[in-house]
């Protein structure tokens, strides 16, 4: 019988309580290790079709009479539309509809007489009075691009022009917040601060990152009877179809939303966007499929970022390295609208230090809304973090990751759970060798390089919850296939399922297809967002495979005369101890055209425990202190997300991770206009993404032992933790090589110049001597 | 109208002047491995040769191409490298990765063993968000194997 049950939910930190219904037939785990399947490397199962340009994005979707659709957007901050004339516009070659923003119907109803077959006036996601330069204000749509964007400059637009908020401090000053200030406090930092042998402050700030997806945001919407299909490029189907249900007021079975493959979203495409109303309403208007696509230049005004952060912080600790106190203030300069990261989360999670005070601001600004970015606040708070507590490291002249070590946190101090598994002293162990390289690596410093290493320490959610539904169909072929709405948004969550069914069936991987990215294929399924996918998915998965390994081998039991206890599925038979083999296909063939559906559902969270991901990375850098320019040489990232699926995929997302981070840390910086708060770095030729030129030695472990408390399959999420660490890693590289403490995002030169000057008026702390 | 050859048959089709040539390929003829990130010719997505030279398809005008032979991702499907990529785990989302080994298999023409410094030479302004560099380079790397 089902029972139902409360459970917790978290994504990307923030927590929910969901009712979960859990089937009495809970899988053990399997042992830990590689088996068949799991836990071996296991190329794409949709690779040929990505490499061979087959694969269909929401980029290629072509559909008969398709429109395009150009959008106007605002160049100011913060502006008041006095006038808005379409007129032209509508007369425009090709144009097909208009759309303007809803307050405009009421204030220019005459301007407009009667119902103009494709009205000007439309979504609400469309705005008179733009808080942010980017902020989409009318859309037209045509029958090329071009057509649309020649028709979009004839929209005439009188601007009131006001002045925009664009400074985090300032706006934290004036009140300009989104929500509360969040404040926490376990202990008394005053008393730990008292208690402390010695005592460091210092004030960090990270810069606003651009994601970048090289599949720009983008949606075809096309009516088909009563139905609304939705192209997307998402990294939640289900979401996409709930939010587009409930804006247009229709059941939401007649929403179909459809990712086969996504050209990446790293958190900016959880929502269904702009761009898919505009289309969807110009749909409706129109009797025609349209598409609305953002260009690059808008995808870095108006699509997300991760926001800026100042972060003023403070650790105290005894002489023997024993932190006594840790407190942070943190702004989130989070733009217009969006929501306010977990910045001090690193904080208050990392170590066990008892006494701990924090508050995270969300500033509004006239800047574009942030959007999740791969560990959102964890990237930013651990730079903060793990900087001051080498800096703390130097000054006692403790070890850093002896330093770490002692702070180690047994148990989640922030509400006293117990971890359902933690083997961050597992990775700290294997990052001895890599930290034994120091002198090594110091000692080939020639001038003007100098060179260090650093390391940082990562703590990270990942995972995942309930609900989330998987099927698996075996056919008379002997095949099977998985069935579920859920998205691969690049991370090789596709691979991984088959993996998983694979494994569950006595399957070879190449006798499993995938079928997902479409919500009315297959049931219910979670975001990928917040390193959830595989540890959503992949036990609902696991439990739909095993569902109909159970069938089969009650239907072998039956007709070959056996025990169902003395059977079993492996490489494609079911096998007897007593010697007896028959191919899967002679079983499921009996039926004819039947098939052997199962179905599985994602179980609980383990109650009343902290489900957290961590890992240490280990940098080495090369500093030229005459120019500025900082080289990371080698990077080396060890990691505990309980059990790896698929080793191979695993690798990727590791190294990733750490590019983007390298990225963060070095090169990339949305730059704003500072009259208009508009985007100036709009192209990739402005904002600096890594090259393959860039990329240093990285060098991937994993601890890779189930979480036993955590589902049928011990496995936690990858796709954020690999980022989380690499800047302050660098940052603390960077302080070994020279001695300079570098405290903004990026280390451009001028900020390495600036630091290395620092230093240098620091008479007491030679260059390069403050850490051995 | 405008005759274009590429991989190995020639097609006529009507593009306005000022239609890109990534335009043409995926609009007209529906070769939409051909991917458009920028369209500016800054990140490398929609790389093709001409002649087997790699270029930017997204700023190279259709009418400019005469009588070149276009080569596009779908007239390397068999190419080793394809395979070399897949095996590598050289792509995440893919949206860069047909640009990735169109360039690459222009390199590897020239240069059928090139070491880490001249893939990276030639890579370089193929972009990957997904941070795929290192499996790229070991693919082209081990692209015989």
């Amino acid at each position: 019988m089902a029972r139902l049950i409360k459970t917790e939910k978290e994504v990307e930190g923030r927590y929910t309580e969901q009712w979960v219904v859990v089937e009495e037939d809970v899988l053990d785990q399997w042992p830990a290790g590689a088996r068949r399947v799991v836990g071996r490397p296991a190329t794409r199962v949709d690779g040929l079709q990505r490499a061979r340009g087959e694969a269909r994005y929401t980029a290629d979707v072509q559909l008969p009479g398709m429109l395009h659709t150009a959008v106007l957007r605002s160049p100011h901050g913060r502006a008041r539309v006095k006038r808005l004339d379409v007129g032209r516009a509508m007369q425009a070659p090709g144009v097909r509809g208009v759309l303007t923003p809803r307050e405009l119907a009421a204030r220019d109803a005459a301007d407009w007489p009667g119902e103009p077959s494709v009205g000007p006036h439309a979504s609400e996601v469309l705005t008179c009075e733009p808080g942010y330069a980017g902020a989409p204000v009318a859309a037209v749509g045509a029958e090329t691009f071009g057509q649309a964007l020649a028709a979009l400059s004839l929209v005439r637009v009188d601007w009131e022009i006001l002045e925009p908020l664009l400074d985090g401090d300032q706006a934290v000053r004036r009140g300009s917040l989104l929500g509360e200030p969040r404040r926490y406090e376990r202990g008394d930092l005053d008393r730990g601060l008292a208690e402390a042998d010695l005592v460091v402050e210092a004030k960090y700030r990270t810069q606003v990152v651009l994601h970048n997806a090289l599949e720009t945001h983008q949606s075809v919407c096309r009516w088909e009877g009563d139905t609304l299909e939705v192209y997307t490029s998402t990294q939640w189907i289900w979401g996409v179809r709930r939010e587009v249900a409930e804006a247009l007021g229709i059941p939401a079975d007649r929403v179909r939303v459809v990712c086969e493959y996504m050209g990446g979203g790293f958190g900016a495409k959880n929502d269904a966007g702009d761009h898919t109303f505009i289309a969807a309403e110009l749909a409706r208007r129109t009797g025609r499929p349209v598409r609305c696509a953002l260009t690059r230049r808008d995808e870095n005004r108006a699509t997300g970022n991760r926001n800026a952060t100042i972060q003023r912080l403070v650790a105290g600790a005894r002489s023997d390295g024993t932190l006594t106190a840790l407190g942070g203030e943190f702004v989130n300069a989070v733009g217009y609208d969006g929501f306010s990261p977990f910045t001090s989360g690193p904080m208050q999670l990392l170590y066990g230090c008892p006494n701990v005070r924090t508050v995270d601001y969300g500033a509004q600004l006239n800047t574009p809304p942030n959007a999740a970015f791969r560990a959102p606040g964890f990237v930013e708070g651990t730079f903060g973090l793990e900087c001051l507590l080498d800096e703390l490291a130097a000054r006692l002249d403790v070890d850093p990751l002896e330093l770490r070590r002692r702070n180690h946190a047994d148990h989640d101090a922030s509400d006293e759970r117990p971890f359902s598994s933690k083997r961050l002293m597992e990775c700290y162990r294997r990052a001895e060798t890599h930290w034994a390289r120091r002198a090594e690596v110091r000692a080939r410093s020639e001038a003007p390089w100098r060179r260090g290493v650093g390391l940082a320490s990562q703590v990270w959610y990942g995972g995942g919850g309930p609900p989330s539904y998987a099927w698996v169909r075996v056919g008379p072929d002997g095949r099977a296939a998985v069935i579920t709405a859920m998205q691969d948004i690049g991370t090789g969550s596709r691979t991984a399922m088959a993996q998983i069914a694979a494994e569950e069936l006595g399957l070879p991987l190449d006798r499993v297809d995938v079928a997902l990215g479409d919500s009315a294929r297959g049931p219910y399924a979670s975001i990928s967002a917040g390193s959830s996918t595989i540890p959503s998915m992949g036990p609902a998965v696991r439990s739909a495979a095993a569902d109909a390994a159970r069938q089969i081998v009650e239907i072998a039991a039956q007709r070959y005369d056996r025990e169902e206890r003395v059977l079993s599925l492996r490489d494609g038979h079911v096998v007897s101890t007593d010697g007896g083999s028959w191919p899967l296909e002679e079983i499921a063939g009996l039926l004819g055209d039947g098939q052997i559906l199962g179905k599985g559902a994602r179980g609980p969270n383990p109650a009343g425990m902290r489900v957290l991901t961590f890992g240490v990375q280990v940098a080495e850098v090369a500093v030229d202190v005459e120019t500025g320019e900082v080289r990371v040489e080698r990077l080396a990232a060890i990691h505990d997300v309980g059990r790896v699926i698929n080793p191979l995929g695993a690798r990727s997302q590791v190294e990733g991770g750490i590019i983007q981070a390298l990225g963060h840390t070095l090169s990339e910086q949305r730059l704003l206009d500072p009259l208009t708060g508009d985007v100036l770095t709009q192209t990739l030729d402005a904002y600096k993404l890594p090259t393959i030129a860039d990329v240093p030695e990285i060098v991937v472990e994993f601890v890779d032992q189930p979480d036993t408390h955590l589902t049928n399959l011990g496995a936690k999420g990858l796709g954020e933790p690999p980022i989380v660490p690499t800047a302050a890693a660098i940052a603390n590289a960077i302080r070994n090589a020279t001695g300079a403490d570098v405290r903004s995002l990026p280390v451009s030169r001028e900020e390495m110049l600036r630091a290395l000057r620092e230093t240098r008026g620091r008479a007491e702390e030679p260059v390069g001597a403050s850490t051995a | 109208m405008l005759e274009l050859r590429v991989n190995g048959g020639a097609f006529e089709l009507d593009a306005p002047v000022g239609t890109s040539l990534a335009d043409a390929l995926r609009d007209r003829l529906g070769l939409t491995g051909t991917k458009i990130a920028c369209n500016e010719g800054h990140c490398g997505a929609c790389t093709v040769q001409l002649d087997g030279v790699p270029i930017l398809s997204c700023i190279t005008l259709v009418h400019s191409v005469g009588e070149r032979e276009v080569t596009t991702i779908e007239g390397l499907r068999d190419h080793p490298l394809v395979e070399a990529f897949v095996r590598a785990d050289a792509l995440q989302c893919g949206f860069c990765t047909p640009g990735q080994i169109v360039s690459a298999a222009a390199l590897v023409e020239t240069d059928p063993e090139p070491d880490r410094d001249v893939i990276r030479h030639a890579m370089a302004g193929n972009l990957c968000r997904c941070g795929t560099y290192p499996r790229v380079e070991e693919a082209i790397t081990t692209w015989r194997a």
